[in-house]
């Protein structure tokens, strides 16, 4: 492991809802710029994990820390603001506007004028919306989207979508960036262009990754490290081989067999 | 409903000149026009000003508010107090009629505090009830029109359910049609907008829009402020051209009249809205003939024109009427 300080840290995190504990004490750390898997059976807690990450949920117990500030319990748009961006399991774009004005979304939250100055249509208020067209066009260009930025976002193929999803929240400038199940609902190609889109993403934004993914092949294929939650517990961690290898792991997945 | 947008923002400003401008134009040429054709123009506009800024809040941020009149009603009153009683009580020794310099002067700040006044309590209202969604807010908002009304019914310092008369006529064309004008103008600005388009984002998907920074519930209650805002105007305008009002006046039934037209006009669309605004004015007109008939025709004419949607077909046609620099791109329709 590096021996960088934690971008994020979650610690001893439980989310109960009345009597069901979704998680117990779990605890994770990504470093910068790491590239973390995290798997696990259906209903091991890994999108309960996601939503306390992402504000949806504030955790029963235990703290979160995201470059050593405090984050449990903020609201999702104030965890953008800090420097975490995610997509979603279903995809969620907006449906009333075009693929570029999907992108364009995420600079809202960082305008520097506001209402009046977007009404009295000044100077400075121009040049912003020049550089956001631009900025727009150039993460489009990069992601190969650019010919359909006029396009309505739901008219993009399934694979597409989700690449725009993705696209929307890197521009958001984000330092960890949340893939919830990236690969549900792919074929084979578009998963393998999905391990390569991941791959450019922290290579070339040097942003820190944490893929939730059910598909072990993705996952296996490009993480370089693993956490396993099983039951709303950490089950194991380590790298894809070492993980592989852990009879507990084997055990969450395929059952253990009773005739031994 | 896709929205494509423009990249290229020039200066729209003249448009918003040329606007101005028509209603300085029509003013001077009101010893030509007769007085009904005035009043219906100035009906027209303040329906115009009620049906773009609730279209705001419902079209282009998707929250179904039903207090829209109680906003106008704020307005309305606010702004009768001010140039019936507080102003001449402040300078007595000048002449207070509707057409003298004094309150022609003096109109425009009214009309501004009125709309803040009305947004003030926009803010009261949206800022914990905006949290709600769909259903709950539209109980919240109906409960606060009527709220609002029978609080006036019961102020005896407003006239209570006998209501205010005598208020100066000051309202004219040039302040109608100017600030409906200014009102469809600030509502296209800010819509084609980076900014704007965040409020059509807190519509399509909430949670999307929070995971991309925007903070929504600011954003709902900036619509709904701004909306009851221009809807306060509006108030102001209308009961400085009828000279009376009531708290009936601004009852349920406004409210709903004023959703018909946004319906009618296509939810986020600005200016087939304030077209939608202009024909149900003047089918009120036409069809006061009819006499007790009139409300069966009048829904009639709702239901055909909520089956064929005339608006959306014109819509082409009427976005030509926008300035080119506020227009949209053509993109290929949805499949």
């Amino acid at each position: 492991m590096k021996a960088t300080k934690a971008l994020l840290e979650v610690r001893k995190c439980s989310l109960r809802f009345g009597g069901i504990a979704a998680l117990t004490d779990v605890s994770i750390q990504i470093n910068g710029g790491e590239l973390l898997g995290l798997i696990g059976p259906n209903g091991a807690g890994k999108t309960s994990l996601f939503n306390i990450l992402t504000g949806v949920y504030k955790p029963t117990e235990g703290e979160i820390l995201f470059e050593g500030k405090r984050v449990a319990g903020l609201p999702p748009h104030s965890i953008n603001a800090l420097g975490m961006a995610r997509t979603f399991q279903n995809i969620r774009l907006f449906g009333s506007l075009d693929v570029g004005m999907n992108v364009r979304t995420s600079f809202i939250a960082r305008l520097r004028n506001g209402l009046i100055n977007t009404v009295r249509r000044g100077n400075s208020f121009r040049d912003e919306e020049e550089e956001i067209q631009e900025e727009g066009r150039r993460l489009l260009a990069y992601f190969g989207l650019e010919e359909a930025s006029a396009h309505p976002s739901r008219s993009l193929p399934y694979g597409d979508q989700r690449r725009l999803e993705i696209v929307r929240a890197l521009a958001t400038k984000p330092r960890l960036l949340l893939l919830d199940e990236p690969a549900a609902g792919m074929n084979p190609t578009e998963k393998e262009e999905l391990k390569q889109l991941i791959a450019r993403i922290r290579g070339e934004f040097g942003t820190a990754v944490l893929l939730v993914e059910h598909d072990m092949k993705v996952v296996m294929g490009i993480c370089e490290r693993l956490y396993v939650l099983d039951q709303g517990k950490v089950l194991a961690a380590g790298t894809p081989s070492e993980i592989r290898a852990d009879p507990k792991v084997i055990a969450a997945y395929l059952g253990t067999s009773h005739d031994e | 409903m896709f929205r494509s947008y423009h990249a290229r923002i020039k200066n729209p400003r003249l448009a918003l000149a040329v606007g101005i401008a028509v209603a300085v134009i029509l003013q001077c040429c009101g010893g030509v026009i007769d007085p009904y054709t005035t009043q219906v123009i100035v009906f027209a506009a303040i329906n115009v000003m009620l049906a773009v800024s609730l279209n705001l809040v419902m079209g282009e941020t998707g929250q179904f508010s039903l207090c829209h009149a109680a906003f106008m009603a704020v307005g309305a009153y606010a702004s009768a107090l001010l140039t019936g009683k507080a102003l001449p009580a402040l300078f007595p020794h000048l002449a207070w009629t509707g057409a003298s310099w004094a309150s022609q002067l003096t109109f425009l700040p009214v009309l501004i505090i009125a709309g803040l006044i009305a947004a003030f309590a926009g803010l009261i209202v949206g800022g914990p009830s905006l949290r709600l969604r769909g259903d709950y807010l539209a109980m919240v908002t109906l409960g606060f029109g009527e709220i609002i009304r029978v609080l006036l019914q019961n102020t005896n310092a407003v006239g209570g359910a006998r209501g205010m008369e005598g208020i100066l006529p000051a309202t004219n064309l040039f302040w109608a049609v100017g600030a409906a004008v200014v009102t469809l103008y600030t509502m296209i600005a800010l819509v084609r907008s980076t900014y704007g388009r965040g409020f059509l984002a807190v519509r399509d998907d909430e949670i999307a829009a929070a995971a991309m920074g925007i903070d929504t519930t600011r954003f709902k209650v900036t619509a709904f402020v701004i909306g009851a805002f221009f809807a306060g105007v509006a108030g102001a305008l209308y009961a400085h051209a009828v000279e009376f009002i009531s708290p009936e006046g601004f009852n349920f039934l406004r409210s709903f009249e004023i959703i018909v037209m946004v319906i009618l006009g296509g939810l986020g669309r600005p200016v087939g809205v304030a077209v939608a605004a202009i024909m149900i004015t003047l089918l009120n007109e036409w069809l006061r003939d009819l006499s007790q008939y009139r409300m069966v025709v009048y829904a009639l004419i709702i239901i055909l024109f909520m089956i064929f949607r005339p608006m959306e077909s014109l819509a082409p046609f009427l976005s030509r009427l926008v300035p080119r620099q506020f227009r949209k791109t053509k993109a290929p329709e949805a499949a």
